[in-house]
């Protein structure tokens, strides 16, 4: 099972690059995904099974406008510092907190927080996150983690969680 | 056409601002991130072509463009840190 | 009149590629420089590859475009935490005015 879902999944990724479709891509196709749904199925994600609840993929396509959102937010104001005359940047690294269990989940989080306002992940232990902010605002453990992982939690723990 | 020359002029003197930074940044990670940025700087040069000439396979040397440079960031990120890659 | 909408597009993301490069420049430290570049340049090239899905419609370049778009917005943030990871480890120090570093800490420890 979990080798048919990657199986899947690559075989999608494989028609929609070469897509004026005919049948010897098709079948070279099923079997270069066969190859790698063999040799890689091992290390693929743990909970695989939750890729097929139609749910956590309605929550998912919720937090895209979300993160869009914040997204576009950023640049602007990362855009406002950088055009600035005086740099007004007040950089240093806090640590946040997270609810979320799930190893994917946690990644996400990560990569959401390094695309939006002045935040950057440095490193990951267990609960804790280590992050760079570019205009520090508190330096205390919950405050920080309200500032900026809360925003993300609330949909990624529907996603995730 | 005039505006899609000035768009290859601009992408060009971001390049340009890459590679100074490639050449004066003081420590070896200020060079790394220039690295990686001009990487990224390519894939937009290369989507502008595509679309340019209308021919789709700049498109596939964008994607390739793009993930090899990736697995370079992340070589030499390992290379910092002093791990080995499968570490 | 689509070809119109998607070079404003395209304008923008190239005018966001050129902040971010600037960013690269101006700030003072490593991870100043990370956080501008990356963000800047990843929402540039965001913005790129959206205005050639407009301009050329859903064919096949346009596919390949959106698949683009999908692994840069993977990818590059991912690098970005490895790079930071990689800096702090090999031993370059914070910008001298930084506020507080609790990573310190914890290497320490």
């Amino acid at each position: 099972m979990k080798r048919f879902t990657l199986f899947f999944i690559s075989y999608i990724i494989w028609i929609l690059l070469v897509l004026p479709l005919d049948l010897q891509t098709l079948i070279l196709g099923f079997f270069v995904a066969l190859i790698v749904a063999l040799l890689f199925g091992k290390e693929f994600v743990e909970n695989y099974k939750r890729l097929w609840h139609i749910d956590r993929l309605f929550w998912f396509l919720v937090y895209i406008p979300v993160f869009t959102y914040y997204l576009i937010l950023a640049n602007l104001d990362v855009m406002y510092r950088v055009l600035h005359p005086d740099l007004p940047i007040h950089p240093g690294i806090v640590k946040v907190k997270t609810k979320l269990k799930s190893r994917s989940g946690r990644s996400v989080l990560c990569n959401s927080i390094t695309l939006t306002p002045g935040t950057l992940s440095v490193d990951i232990e267990g609960e804790y996150i280590y992050i760079h902010w570019l205009n520090v605002k508190s330096d205390d453990v919950d405050l920080a983690s309200k500032e900026i992982v809360e925003k993300f939690e609330k949909y990624l723990m529907k996603v995730f969680g | 056409m005039i505006i899609e020359l000035l768009f290859f002029v601009v992408l060009l003197i971001c390049c340009f601002l890459c590679l100074y930074r490639i050449a004066r940044g003081p420590t070896v990670p200020d060079r790394v991130v220039a690295i990686d940025i001009l990487g990224i700087v390519v894939v937009g040069f290369t989507a502008l072509i595509a679309v340019e000439t209308g021919k789709d396979f700049y498109m596939n040397i964008a994607i390739a463009w793009a993930l090899i440079s990736f697995l370079g960031t992340i070589a030499l990120a390992k290379h910092l840190e002093g791990k080995s890659f499968d570490e | 009149m689509n070809n119109i909408i998607g070079y404003i597009i395209i304008g923008i993301g190239v005018l966001f590629n050129l902040f971010g490069c600037i960013g690269l420049l101006r700030m003072p430290d490593v991870y100043c420089r990370l956080q501008a570049a990356t963000k800047c340049v990843t929402l540039g090239i965001c913005f790129v590859l959206i205005g050639v899905v407009v301009i050329v419609g859903f064919n096949p370049l346009g596919v390949k475009a959106l698949i683009c778009m999908v692994f840069i917005l993977v990818t590059s943030p991912t690098g970005a935490h490895a790079l930071a990871r990689g800096a702090y480890k090999s031993g370059v120090k914070l910008w001298k005015k930084s506020v507080c570093d609790k990573y310190k800490d914890k290497e320490s420890k």
